[in-house]
């Protein structure tokens, strides 16, 4: 039980805001956070935190396409494919991993290490193409970068070419570039 | 090539900034709020800020001092400043930048807008993927809160202003003021019906002022430099300071470049973004997001402000820029931004929501070369009864580049037909509700 785990956490999460309900999404990334994605009993459980009726809670948790209501592999690998990536090469990108992982969009690896979504803009279109893996993101894709940063992962559990804070052009290319 | 001042950029560009509050402090961060607090009324900065010429970066272009107006001057209860840090308008990547490499320049504006709007509680509503950027605030937030700047009695006057970070959870329309509110307020991201606007039925029912990101993060340098010095950038009056435009697409050098706004697409994409990619020639581009009509390169003088974008029939928006080159299927580009838009419709309006999947299903079938000519009408039709029928703008939106991609390359869409009547495809089964 989330109660018992995290009180510290939930009533510091409560204490943001004069509503409770608002605390709806917080509860729920922490559920998604502890089991991978957000069960049944979590959402009955955050319903009570909340005072409200568990379809309530429901009906916000199908609505937002980050909670994830079934499980997903160890790393969720979510590559744009909104215009500005698909016009640098996101559908080859999606090609690769799909060949790399034999797995299509949608799907999971058989040892449960890779789940591969398709997905729309993530606002990093000066930098694609790009793709979220669990937090971080990883743009300027290429498929070397692409063989290091699945071999990274499945060796270290995350890898160096992470997006760090962002800015493009960085400012010595700015520089030049003025 | 023109250099121009960076306002909004000036620290992160200098090599090494972190970000960091000792290093904002550094290069004079924290003196505009602390100009302000106490000394200068609520209603003197809001004149201020009007003075300015402030619009709205988000989108809409709304002047941001006559929002605050918009108050109840004699309202006893609380209020709310809801910064819109959703980021989600397909082209737009600037917010992204300003807050993980500069946190505290956006935290300094909102301090400035909650005091001019008296709100106590003040919430930045980021898009649930920026994890990172998320956690930096947190940090950033942490940060002024030890040094007395956030949270109750700040810099010494008895003022309380707090200031916590909302993640989003993947949904565009939470980018929409309103269903901004009722996503914060735990519920799905449907939009309002407007009025009443949040000004006094906002967060919780109680006044509210939404605004972006890189609006909040021009503040501190209006303030400690005068409504007359921002006014005179850009292109006064109507559209003063700077811009950072999100250059994204067939460019050499994609990226974002914060310059005053009124210089020519032209100078933007070849001489900041260091032009096209390869020798192929430009063949189309969106001026401002997602959401803009497509222009063509008949549009490439036309300056970047509010207005002249307009009067070429698109939007300024959200300052984001894509380009593409000779070569691109524009109505395959149409039907990828049209994928976007039916994901993203949020199901409350009956044009947008069954909208959004005929004209997707209508896209798939001409780019698959299987459409007949019938089709171009019903697109058309169908745009006509979306746009201006929805509770939000996203069903102006939505249709953007299938109609502006039919005004200027129709030829492609019968191309496309032609190819499909010569190769003599059965239509297959009509268009129907199904998602």
């Amino acid at each position: 039980m989330l109660q018992e785990t995290h009180k510290a956490e939930i009533d510091d999460i409560l204490s943001r805001y004069p509503v409770k309900r608002s605390a709806l999404l917080p509860l729920l990334y922490l559920a998604q956070r502890e089991q991978g994605y957000v069960t049944e009993a979590a959402m009955q459980e955050i319903a009570g935190i909340l005072m409200l009726t568990p379809p309530q809670v429901y009906e916000t948790a199908t609505f937002y396409t980050m909670l994830n209501l079934k499980p997903v592999g160890k790393f969720h690998l979510q590559v744009c494919k909104s215009l500005m990536c698909a016009l640098v090469g996101s559908d080859t990108v999606i090609g690769w991993i799909g060949a790399k992982l034999g797995i299509k969009p949608g799907e999971t690896t058989p040892d449960k290490l890779f789940t591969l979504s398709v997905v729309e803009c993530l606002a990093a279109c000066g930098t694609g193409p790009m793709m979220q893996v669990n937090d971080d993101y990883y743009e300027r894709l290429t498929e070397e970068k692409l063989d290091r940063i699945l071999a990274e992962l499945r060796q270290t559990g995350s890898s160096s070419l992470k997006t760090g804070p962002f800015m493009w052009p960085e400012p010595a290319a700015a520089k030049a570039g003025a | 090539m023109p250099t121009y001042e960076p306002i909004l950029l000036k620290n992160m560009l200098q090599p090494g900034y972190t970000g960091s509050l000792a290093e904002y402090e550094r290069t004079g961060g924290y003196q505009a709020i602390r100009k302000v607090l106490g000394k200068v009324s609520p209603a003197d900065v809001t004149a201020v800020v009007m003075k300015s010429g402030l619009r709205g970066r988000g989108g809409a272009g709304f002047p941001t001092g006559v929002k605050w107006g918009f108050l109840p001057k004699d309202y006893q209860g609380p209020r709310y400043l809801c910064c819109n840090a959703d980021e989600s308008e397909p082209g737009t990547f600037k917010d992204r930048q300003l807050i993980e490499r500069d946190p505290h320049q956006l935290l300094e504006g909102m301090l400035i807008a909650c005091y001019a709007i008296g709100a106590a509680s003040s919430y930045i509503y980021i898009r649930g993927e920026f994890v990172l950027g998320a956690k930096i605030l947190e940090q950033a937030i942490n940060d002024a809160r030890a040094a007395g700047y956030v949270g109750k009695n700040i810099f010494g006057t008895n003022t309380t202003i707090d200031i916590w970070v909302h993640r989003g959870a993947g949904a565009y329309i939470c980018g929409e003021e309103t269903a901004l509110l009722e996503s914060l307020e735990g519920k799905r991201g449907l939009p309002r019906v407007k009025p009443p606007f949040p000004a006094t039925h906002g967060l919780y029912n109680k006044p509210t002022v939404v605004n972006n990101v890189e609006t909040l993060a021009n503040l501190p340098h209006i303030l400690n430099r005068g409504a007359e010095w921002f006014a005179s950038i850009g292109s006064p009056p109507k559209s003063t300071g700077t811009r950072v435009f999100c250059v994204s697409g067939h460019v050499a050098r994609p990226g974002n470049y914060e310059v005053p706004m009124g210089i020519t697409f032209r100078e933007l994409i070849y001489e900041q973004a260091g032009g096209m990619r390869s020798n192929k020639k430009l063949k189309a581009f969106i001026p401002g997001g997602a959401s803009a009509p497509f222009l063509t390169p008949d549009h490439l003088d036309v300056k970047l402000d509010f207005e002249s974008v307009a009067l070429a029939g698109s939007m300024l928006g959200s300052g984001g820029v894509t380009v593409m080159e000779e070569g691109t299927d524009m109505v395959w580009a149409a039907l990828r931004l049209m994928e976007f838009f039916y994901h993203e419709s949020c199901g409350k309006c009956s044009p947008c929501r069954e909208g959004s999947s005929w004209l997707v299903q209508i896209m798939r079938r001409i780019v698959n070369k299987r459409g007949q000519m019938a089709d171009l009408e019903t697109l058309t039709d169908l745009c006509k009864n979306i746009a201006g029928r929805t509770v939000c703008a996203f069903g102006d939106a939505e249709v953007s580049p299938i109609l502006s991609t039919l005004k200027h390359w129709r030829h492609e869409y019968v191309a496309l037909i032609h190819a499909a009547e010569a190769a003599n495809l059965i239509r297959p089964e009509p268009v129907g509700t199904k998602h």
